[in-house]
């Protein structure tokens, strides 16, 4: 499958704004084997004092920018092009079971970008907490592979957990969206990845787009007007990494395409910098995915 | 005499004896004292408790008289402490520091290459020579950090090592300090003070000089960078950090100029300092900030001490961080598990120096270890980086009987997250309790400092010596104290002073550019102290008068209330609260550039500050008042004087000197418009000419009784009157032009226009012009300078 990705970011700032360094991390990733960007083209309204890409620790493309001063509107406008390859069929389940993932991670000894060990522990955006952890531990018990604890897990916060755009913020902390049962695609990937990691499985958060048009004859997905957000959790050395949306209750699949990976949404937001930190702006993002 | 000391210095001075089974500092095993340490045992011995008493008065006289405190934190906040020197020192012979110092060196050496396989190939962890989680799980391993190599080459420039003298005499290393080592400059403090306390021993012993250290570490940091500039910076969390007092002692001492990160800008890949005369390229960083503060866009979002950008600057490689970011990595306790595995595998060779014995309980056999003799053990977060004995975490984890099984169970659990370590035993040093020298449990701090890429040691260090026998009460947030390191065969009669003395040539270095941040602290600094004594005049005239007049000075006294008004003050009570306000802002802000500021003015501030706080609870209106007010002024003038006789004619006495001068202009022109109202009852303009201390003056140069236009030429236009507008106004208009950038090709700039237009209307204006009005207007000219200054320096 081959998309037109646009992506627009805008914000307005209540006050002069000071300008100042951000960090976006929106380009689609080239991940062999997956997904390939045919081209890509980014517009930053003003133009920037300053920009530079550079890879961060997990390999996301970042663009460093320092915008000027007096800045009242910002607009990102992203373009690319992907091939995203198609669904493919989910391959029998090779996972370990849960009780061995001690032993599997012990025989893993890498710190390398995508090494499970550094998606195993609390994170800034996802703390331990005891109530996901109690759900997790009741949604996967009697599963016997790492695998089918993952889609149980998902179903389970996918029926649990109502897609509510107004219940959350970008910095709710994911014990509050959890006691609401209310959220977005970040908040529900969130709340996922803390489950995982309470049973001993590593999982990291991927930032992406989804396929905002629906083939004919299918439904729209959940989540598909703004970036969206799902889970990638490590089976054991022979499954490896396993990427599901909890969202959409489903395997990831052909109407996915990735930007990057992290351990939680701070890892891989879009905008980060110092202009996000001065608060009171309004921000609006919005995408268009069409198959070509 | 000296042989008398030496002799009567063999057995301990009366009382001090050696803990059984614990090795003593100064008493040798078979109770002798040992002989390095018999000219101080033999002085002790020889003197009755009020001359030792003495001798600690000098020490602390000294600290006080410096400033020297630390920050303490309690449930109520934080408060400044004096700093807790025990004015005994720690002995320590040549021989034993000289196989002391190459340990360390190695252990410094070991850390460089750790540091750089956890930010760069990673290979110790992919060999199976480190746990992954162990990183991975770390906060202090910053991850934007991995890869960005350092631009000199090396990753560790300034290191601390805790270390204790174990049963057997040895030492062991308890902890490593790596992330922004603190305790040198307070090193140096008690130095200082302690040479007080013992002068003639520190003249006659050859105790190693620290100077040295300190010159050849800031000569190798400053040596020309690529850029040839070869701009040092300290970089500071900012006044409310426990060792502020240290930042800004340092800075002073070696002549660095010291900086919060609100005072760096990135751009172009490169940091720059915000001076008052524009962005100024930094080569060097020496932080005592920890590593996630330091760049709110790249480490810790929350940080609001950081510096948008920086890790950008690092990645672009033009810039020195001493140590590197990410360096408190290093001081994960679980590490010192593995270091001595490490050593081999890093070095070739095996650790010279031991470290205090820790298992990281993610093994079995680990555990095991720890279950064979729980009480010998204690156990703390793997992760925790604090000091042994700082940590509230650590706990001893078999309380009693039958507990076995639970512990298993919990290390079984939680192994892999939890660290033991042997319960440390130390040597002990004598310190003075109660007029009486006591054993104490001890450790030493010993600094390193890379020098020209080779690690030099600093030749003494700081002591901790613990509140009670109970080495856990070594921590000094739970009493306990510090002492002087003096590591003898010193070469013999080197100088006492801590100045270097200069060899070679003589060059005079240029002054630093100014920060932006310190010069709007200092300007504000002038106003607030020049605010405080012109409210206090102001306040001591009405309370003369309440005290001559009573009830008949009221219509007077109300006639004034505007200019109460303006100074937050009332005549209600003796020292108001609008004093005192204006007394701590004064205070605080003296505090924020505690490296600019002469220690004397500082010291008499805080004096001024305390006593106006004792005042306001006793002192009543009227002639209590009057009196307590006069004594408030002579102590202000004091400051005053020190800070003109003394303070060098930097930049930065510049701007202290515009903001004093800019308030009592804009005081003055309140004080003619007000009391020279002619709607006013008599004695309001003698009551102008009181509080602009002009009465003398007014008598000599008139001759008659005060009226309007007498009072305007003397306070108002009178160049010749210090107290007058006209002179303030002709002073800012001097050292305005003085300011760096006054004028841009010939013309003068935005602050230095201001004042040349003010100053010429003035200078042209007659007493019966200088109306109420005009002197409203004048007020508000002058004020409207603040904002000038702002844009052209301070932002």
């Amino acid at each position: 499958m081959r998309y037109n990705l646009h992506l627009e970011i805008h914000y307005s700032f209540g006050h002069v704004a000071a300008g100042g360094r951000q960090l976006l991390r929106v380009l689609p990733a080239t991940v062999p084997g997956r997904q390939q960007v045919a081209r890509s083209r980014l517009a930053i309204t003003p133009a920037p004092l300053e920009e530079r890409r550079f890879r961060d620790f997990f390999g996301t493309e970042v663009i460093e920018i320092v915008l000027p001063g007096g800045l009242t509107d910002l607009l990102v406008e992203m373009t690319a092009e992907v091939a995203r390859d198609e669904t493919v069929p989910v391959p029998p389940d090779t996972s370990a079971p849960p009780g061995a993932m001690a032993a599997e991670l012990a025989a893993l000894a890498s710190l390398a970008p995508d090494s499970p060990h550094h998606f195993l522990f609390p994170s800034p955006r996802v703390p331990g907490v005891p109530e996901i952890a109690r759900f997790a531990r009741a949604a996967v018990a009697g599963t016997t592979t790492v695998a089918s604890a993952v889609t149980r897990l998902g179903l389970a916060l996918n029926r649990a957990i109502a897609f509510d755009p107004r219940a959350t913020e970008v910095d709710t902390p994911i014990a509050q969206a959890f006691r609401q049962r209310r959220g977005v695609c970040q908040d529900i990937a969130q709340i996922m990845i803390a489950g995982l990691r309470s049973q001993g499985i590593p999982a990291a958060y991927v930032a992406g787009y989804l396929r905002t048009r629906p083939p004919p004859g299918r439904p729209r997905l959940v989540g598909a007007d703004a970036m969206h957000a799902w889970v990638r959790a490590w089976c054991g050395r022979a499954a490896g990494w396993i990427d599901y949306d909890p969202t959409n209750a489903c395997r990831v699949n052909g109407d996915h395409v990735e930007v990057g990976f992290g351990r939680d949404y701070g890892d891989v937001a879009p905008v980060t910098g110092s202009l996000r930190m001065e608060g009171g702006q309004s921000g609006s993002h919005s995408v268009d995915i069409a198959e070509i | 005499m000296a042989d008398d000391r030496a002799e009567n210095g063999i057995r301990p001075p009366r009382g001090y004896a050696a803990l059984p089974g614990v090795p003593d500092e100064m008493v040798a095993a078979d109770g002798t004292v040992r002989p390095s340490w018999r000219r101080l045992a033999g002085l002790l011995a020889a003197e009755g408790p009020q001359e030792i008493a003495q001798r600690r008065v000098r020490a602390e006289q000294y600290l006080r008289d410096s400033g020297v405190f630390y920050r303490q934190y309690g449930a109520g906040g934080s408060d400044e402490r004096p700093w807790p020197l025990s004015p005994v020192p720690v002995l320590v012979e040549a021989a034993d520091w000289e196989t002391l110092i190459p340990g360390l060196v190695q252990r410094a050496d070991l850390l460089e290459a750790l540091m750089a396989d956890l930010y760069g190939e990673n290979r110790l962890v992919a060999e199976g020579h480190l746990p992954p989680d162990l990183i991975a799980a770390n906060p202090e391993w910053l991850r934007p950090m991995v890869g960005i190599r350092p631009a000199s080459g090396h990753f560790l420039h300034f290191l601390a090592f805790e270390i204790g003298r174990g049963p057997d005499g040895t030492w062991w290393v308890l902890a490593d300090r790596t992330q922004a080592p603190s305790g040198a400059g307070y090193a140096l403090e008690n130095r200082v003070a302690t040479s007080r306390a013992f002068s003639e021993l520190y003249a006659e012993m050859n105790v190693h000089r620290l100077a040295g250290f300190f010159r050849d570490f800031r000569d190798s940091l400053l040596a020309p960078g690529r850029d040839g500039d070869g701009r040092v910076l300290l970089l500071t969390p900012g006044p409310l950090n426990e060792t502020y007092y240290e930042h800004a002692y340092i800075a002073r001492y070696m002549g660095l100029t010291l900086v919060q990160g609100e005072d760096l800008t990135v751009a172009n890949g490169r940091l720059h300092l915000r001076t008052v005369a524009g962005p100024a390229p930094v080569d060097a960083l020496w932080r005592r900030l920890d590593s996630g503060y330091a760049d709110p866009v790249e480490l810790d979002p929350e940080s609001r001490i950081g510096t948008p950008g920086l890790v950008s600057a690092l990645r672009a490689g033009g810039l020195v961080m001493i140590n590197a970011l990410g360096s408190g990595v290093l001081e994960t306790r679980a590490l010192m598990a593995f270091l001595p595995r490490l050593a081999p595998v890093l070095l070739g060779a095996d650790l010279r120096l031991p470290n205090i014995a820790t298992w990281w309980l993610g093994g079995a056999a680990e555990r095991a270890t720890v279950l064979a003799d729980p009480a010998a053990r204690m156990l703390s977060p793997a992760l925790a980086t604090g000091l042994p004995f700082d940590s509230p975490e650590e706990t001893h984890p078999a309380p009693g009987q039958g507990a076995t099984a639970d512990l298993a169970r919990r290390l079984k659990a939680e192994g892999p997250s939890l660290v033991a370590q042997e319960v440390v035993r130390l040597s002990t040093t004598p310190t003075l309790i109660d007029g009486r020298l006591e054993p104490r449990p001890m450790t030493l701090r010993v600094f390193l400092a890379r020098v020209d890429g080779r690690w030099q040691a600093m030749p003494g260090g700081f002591a901790r010596i613990g509140a009670s026998r109970d080495p856990a009460a070594i921590a000094m947030q739970r009493g306990g104290s510090t002492a002087d390191v003096w590591v003898l065969g010193g070469p013999p009669g080197a100088s006492v002073t801590l100045v270097p003395a200069v060899t070679g040539t003589y060059r005079r270095a240029a002054e630093r550019t100014l920060p932006a941040r310190a010069a709007d602290n200092l300007f504000w600094l002038g106003r607030y102290v020049e605010r405080t004594e012109t409210a206090v005049r102001i306040l001591r005239a009405a309370h003369v008068r309440l005290a001559e007049s009573g009830a008949d000075a009221r219509p007077l006294l109300q006639g004034i209330e505007p200019l109460h008004g303006f100074y937050g003050i009332e005549t209600g009570r003796g020292i108001p609260a609008g004093l005192l306000d204006t007394l701590t802002a004064a205070v605080a802000t003296a505090g924020r550039v505690r490296d600019l500021f002469s220690t004397d003015a500082w010291s008499a501030l805080a004096d001024i500050a305390r006593t106006a706080q004792q005042m306001a609870a006793r002192v009543t209106p009227g002639d209590d008042a009057a009196r307590a007010l006069s004594a408030l002024l002579r102590k202000l003038a004091g400051v005053s004087g020190l800070v003109h006789e003394n303070m060098y004619r930097s930049q930065g006495w510049r701007f202290l000197t515009i903001g004093r001068q800019q308030e009592r202009a804009m005081g003055m022109a309140a004080i003619l418009a007000i009391l020279a109202d002619p709607r006013l009852p008599a004695g309001a303009l003698d009551m102008a000419v009181e509080i602009g201390d002009s009465v003398m003056t007014h008598r000599r140069r008139f001759a008659v009784a005060t009226g309007p236009a007498t009072v305007i030429d003397l306070l108002g236009l009178d160049g010749d009157n210090p107290r007058s507008i006209r002179h303030q106004v002709d002073g800012l208009a001097e050292q305005i032009a003085l300011l760096p950038a006054a004028e841009d090709r010939g013309r003068p700039r935005a602050p230095l226009r201001a004042i040349m237009r003010i100053q010429v209307d003035l200078a042209t204006q007659t007493p019966e012009g200088l109306t109420t009005g005009e002197l409203w207007s004048l007020r508000s000219r002058i004020a409207d300078l603040s904002d000038r200054l702002t844009e052209a320096y301070f932002s």
